[in-house]
């Protein structure tokens, strides 16, 4: 058993491991409830899918000017997808398409509600001033 | 052996496009749309490299950093977008616990 068969058998295990993680997302994608637990499921193969299959290219091509050139792709990878995945949870929040039922717990609604008192309090407190400057 | 490998992950890939294409035909809300259609160029960038093992070249790793670079500004102007449109729609207190809580003054709380 030669090295470059153990190097090929490598690379098809990862390749089936990526896909693997492609599908398993795909029926999450179908079965879970809301966006954010949608959003859960699609984001594993972003990255870990994603490093498997650049993996089996690196396995099998087994070249350090193709290593060079895959790292920047996981990097650009690893760099964006958490980016897109704050902007759409914060969108989905916002819409009201997160599922409250599955929730322990909500801090960010309690953050809310402190804002809105806080604003509130500043509101008053703004109009107050304004009465009392005519008053003088 | 090579070649069964192959298909055991063009089914595999397949079921996860043909997924994603389903949660972006029935997908309730837009962001869900966008969800699955990010996951769609994920499998796209995933089955180029599948591809170039395969035929052992190298000739689409640009096209995989070109799309690992671009994918992610579609799904952030769509969420700009939601979220202009649909940020003042969203009633106060929604969280269990904020319905639980001793309701402020003055603020009616909707569930």
């Amino acid at each position: 058993m030669s090295i470059d068969m153990i190097l090929d058998v490598a690379a098809s295990v990862c390749l089936i491991l990526g896909a693997a993680f492609s599908l398993a997302a795909g029926i999450g994608l179908i079965r879970f409830p809301d966006a954010l637990s949608r959003m859960h499921a699609a984001t594993k193969p972003q990255v870990l899918g994603l490093i498997l299959v650049l993996l089996a290219i690196a396995l099998s091509e087994r070249s350090w000017a193709v290593l060079l050139t895959l790292a920047p792709i996981l990097l650009f990878q690893m760099l964006t997808a958490p980016v897109s995945a704050h902007m759409i949870g914060r969108a989905a929040y916002r819409a009201g398409n997160v599922d409250e039922r599955y929730l322990f717990t909500d801090e960010l609604d309690e953050a809310i509600d402190r804002a809105q008192d806080q604003r509130e309090k500043e509101e008053r407190e703004l109009s107050e001033r304004e009465q009392r400057g005519r008053d003088d | 052996m090579n070649d069964i490998v192959i298909a055991v992950v063009g089914l595999l890939f397949t079921g996860a496009a043909g997924a994603s294409v389903y949660r972006i035909v029935r997908g309730p809300a837009i962001l869900d749309r966008m969800i699955a259609s990010d996951m769609l160029v994920t499998t796209v960038i995933c089955v180029l490299g599948v591809e170039m093992v395969y035929n052992e070249h190298t000739r689409t790793i640009p096209i995989m950093l070109v799309l690992a670079l671009v994918a992610v500004f579609a799904s952030i102007s769509v969420a700009r977008y939601v979220s202009k449109q649909s940020a003042d729609i969203r009633p106060a207190g929604r969280s269990p616990q904020a319905r639980q809580r001793p309701k402020a003054k003055g603020r009616v709380k909707k569930r």
